[in-house]
């Protein structure tokens, strides 16, 4: 049965059914019980699954994160929702330094099925702290996966993949994308978790993104398609590891590259992918990879997050740029 | 709340059942152990001054990278780990390896971390002993979320969470003491306040009055207790782990002690403390009291003295026996257990380096046969 769902609502049934598939998953975080959470993804599951696996939290991103590996250690899969991106910094420490290494430490001994949702990206006009993307922080810390969904579909497939994967995950959500309504089908087959997608194909140029960007993206390729310009748009989905197949064969077939995300660009996913496409398709590249991405700043009060966040329009002026060589 | 608030703060002086000579005071706040019990702790007391010993020497003959000694603070690691039953869990710190060898952990396997051949040498779940925390309360955390496993599970197990003074200063401490006593986990904080973070004495750390009084800011209990009175941490410890156990939450031990050696070998401590402070605290050697307490009770004979010693001298042989066998950890280790199946990116690093050894491999030994060749001439 296809069934019409938010974002939100896709990832509530994917951990709806992981609840009810596994009883050693349980849910914590700030306000996720009673309340549902500040975007509603939990609501309704204290009520079916009770407050022992619906667990609201003291507010302490450090505590929730540390005391996840505790019950992990026991068998416990637990996914921990940390309530806005710019929130998750205080957990940093035992994500990156202990969550990170424990398998490693332990020779594989203890293994680590911890999930961290993180409502993440701008758009939503909110203060600050409230609307960054702080990927690049964890894609460098070896011992993580990362991932980022772009459509409802997504969203109830891959959290529960997040969950049956035993190593730590770290789950992106879009926020922005929370409420926009896609295509469900409960019974189909998944794509592997890691795997990068070609959404829709394309001749002149590749343009790569993920999470709210694939929006963008695609708005792009429709305005370039209508000037004549075929725009190959991928869904990276999986940010570490990033599955370069897809995305190297289309380089070799474009021959041009744009890579797009919301965090600033200095060190971040988009010059990992720009380096790579470097080193894997060099011959077939036309123009080097450009990336378009959140300026090198602080990100910017609500009134002026439009000037920063890159939409449609800077897309396709690298896009331009990129097929001018 | 049900409990009096005052119920939840320290006592005026800490615990203390013998004096610096060993002689029993007029301790009333909790019974004595029994003899057997406090027998049993003087053997771990010897065998575990003796690993101290041995593992100092081992820093000086170059057999192991480093030893953070917890010499002069033994009866705190006797005391952490001979309460547990089996089931329980030790989460300890860097300085705890005598503990960590107390809940049955082969020698050789603790000292895996210190001698740099890998992060942990032991597992974890055979013994009920988390890795040593390196850095500072990040086990205390982990410690918490164990215990509310064991909760969720039904389980009466309880967890002991070791951490110093200087811990005591972290977030992760706060936190996890916080969300301790907010589920009512059953987890004994067990803080060795030795009077120095590395170089920095306690009054950096805290203005309190004590560290245990932090507890009642927690809803918890705290205790202080003589560090170097196995007796009273014996007493003490039980106490809070039997409170534990039976489902009445956590408890804040803080064990008034002191590091008897600097922080480690690579540390100098003649530049921030006194020898005469030192002197002071080496008379109250916790081995020395405990001996004499026993000796007047007589409840120590010759013969139980030798064959500690020799229990002592045999763990020490173990201990140099393991370290003398040159372990050279596998290069292909560095790619296994990242993750639970290693990822594409990790093959092909892997298949560099691997690439990489063979040629050098390749080259040492084209070098030896050049210069075989040059001496065959």
């Amino acid at each position: 049965m296809i069934e019409s769902l938010t974002m939100a609502k896709a990832i509530n049934a994917g951990l709806h059914a992981a609840m009810s598939a596994d009883d050693k998953v349980l849910l914590m975080g700030e306000d996720i019980g009673t309340l549902g959470g500040v975007f509603r993804v939990t609501e309704g599951l204290k009520n079916a699954f009770g407050e022992n696996r619906v667990l609201d939290t003291p507010l302490a991103e450090s505590g929730i994160v540390g005391t996840a590996i505790g019950l992990a250690m026991r068998g416990y899969r637990p996914v921990c929702e940390i309530q806005f991106d710019g929130f998750i910094f205080p957990g940093f420490d035992q994500i990156t330094t202990q969550l990170a290494k424990m398998t490693a430490r332990h020779e594989g001994l203890l293994q680590m099925p911890v999930v961290i949702r993180v409502p993440y990206g701008g758009h939503i006009g909110a203060i600050e702290h409230h609307s960054e993307s702080p990927e690049a922080y964890f894609a460098h810390t070896p011992g993580l996966r990362l991932v980022s969904p772009a459509t409802a579909q997504d969203g109830f497939t891959m959290i529960q993949q997040a969950i049956a994967s035993n190593d730590p995950v770290l789950f992106f959500e879009p926020k922005s994308r929370y409420w926009q309504k896609g295509e469900v089908d409960r019974e189909a087959t998944a794509a592997p978790l890691h795997a990068s997608r070609v959404i829709r194909t394309g001749s002149d140029a590749t343009v790569i993104g993920h999470g709210a960007m694939i929006a963008t993206l695609l708005q792009a390729a429709e305005i370039a398609a209508e000037e004549g310009t075929s725009l190959e748009v991928i869904d990276l989905r999986s940010l570490s590891p990033i599955d370069y197949g897809p995305i190297v064969e289309s380089a070799q077939k474009t021959g041009r590259v744009v890579v797009a995300h919301e965090a600033p660009g200095n060190a971040s996913i988009g010059s990992e992918l720009a380096a790579t496409i470097t080193e894997r398709a060099f011959y077939s590249l036309q123009a080097p990879v450009l990336r378009v991405t959140g300026y090198d700043v602080p990100y910017p009060p609500a009134k002026i997050e439009a000037v920063f966040l890159p939409d449609a329009d800077r897309v396709l002026d690298a896009v331009d740029r990129v097929l001018a060589y | 709340m049900a409990h009096e608030d005052s119920e939840l703060l320290p006592g005026e002086t800490p615990v203390r059942f013998l004096d610096q000579d060993g002689r029993a005071l007029d301790e009333t706040r909790y019974p004595m152990p029994p003899l057997s019990e406090l027998q049993a702790a003087y053997r771990a007391l010897v065998v575990a001054r003796r690993i101290n010993e041995q593992c100092s020497a081992l820093v000086r003959q170059g057999r192991l990278a480093v030893y953070p000694s917890s010499h002069g603070q033994e009866a705190c690691e006797v005391a952490a780990a001979l309460p547990l039953a089996e089931r329980d869990w030790l989460f300890p710190t860097y300085r705890d390896a005598v503990a960590v060898i107390g809940r049955g952990v082969p020698p050789a396997e603790a000292m895996v971390l210190l001698q740099g051949d890998w992060h942990s040498g032991y597992d974890p779940r055979e013994h009920g002993v988390a890795p040593q925390a390196t850095p500072l309360a990040t086990q205390l955390l982990h410690a918490a979320g164990f215990a509310h496993a064991a909760k969720l599970r039904g389980e009466d197990t309880v967890v002991v969470a070791m951490c110093g003074d200087g811990a005591t200063s972290e977030g992760d401490f706060h936190e996890a003491l916080n969300l301790a006593a907010v589920f009512g986990l059953a987890v004994v904080f067990l803080v060795q306040n030795n009077g120095f973070a590395i170089s920095v004495p306690l009054s950096r750390q805290t203005a309190a009055a004590s560290l245990a009084h932090k507890a009642i800011g927690y809803g918890m209990p705290g205790v202080r207790v003589d560090g170097n009175d196995a007796a009273a941490l014996l007493a003490v410890m039980h106490a809070a782990v039997d409170r534990a156990r039976a489902g009445g939450g956590p408890t804040l031990v803080e064990a008034h002690t002191y590091r008897i050696q600097a922080h480690t070998n690579a540390d100098d401590d003649t530049r921030y403390r006194d020898r005469a402070e030192v002197q002071e605290w080496v008379a109250r050697d916790p081995l020395i009291r405990l001996r004499s307490y026993l000796r007047v009770c007589d409840a120590l004979s010759a013969a139980a003295e030798d064959e500690i010693t020799a229990e002592a001298e045999a763990v020490a042989a173990e201990l140099r026996d393991a370290l003398q066998a040159e372990h050279v950890p596998d290069p292909e280790d560095l790619f296994r257990h990242v993750y639970a199946e290693r990822t594409p990116r990790l093959e092909e690093q892997w298949a560099m380096l691997a690439d990489e050894l063979a040629r050098d491999a390749e080259s040492e030994h084209a070098e030896s046969e050049h210069a075989e060749h040059e001496e065959a001439r």
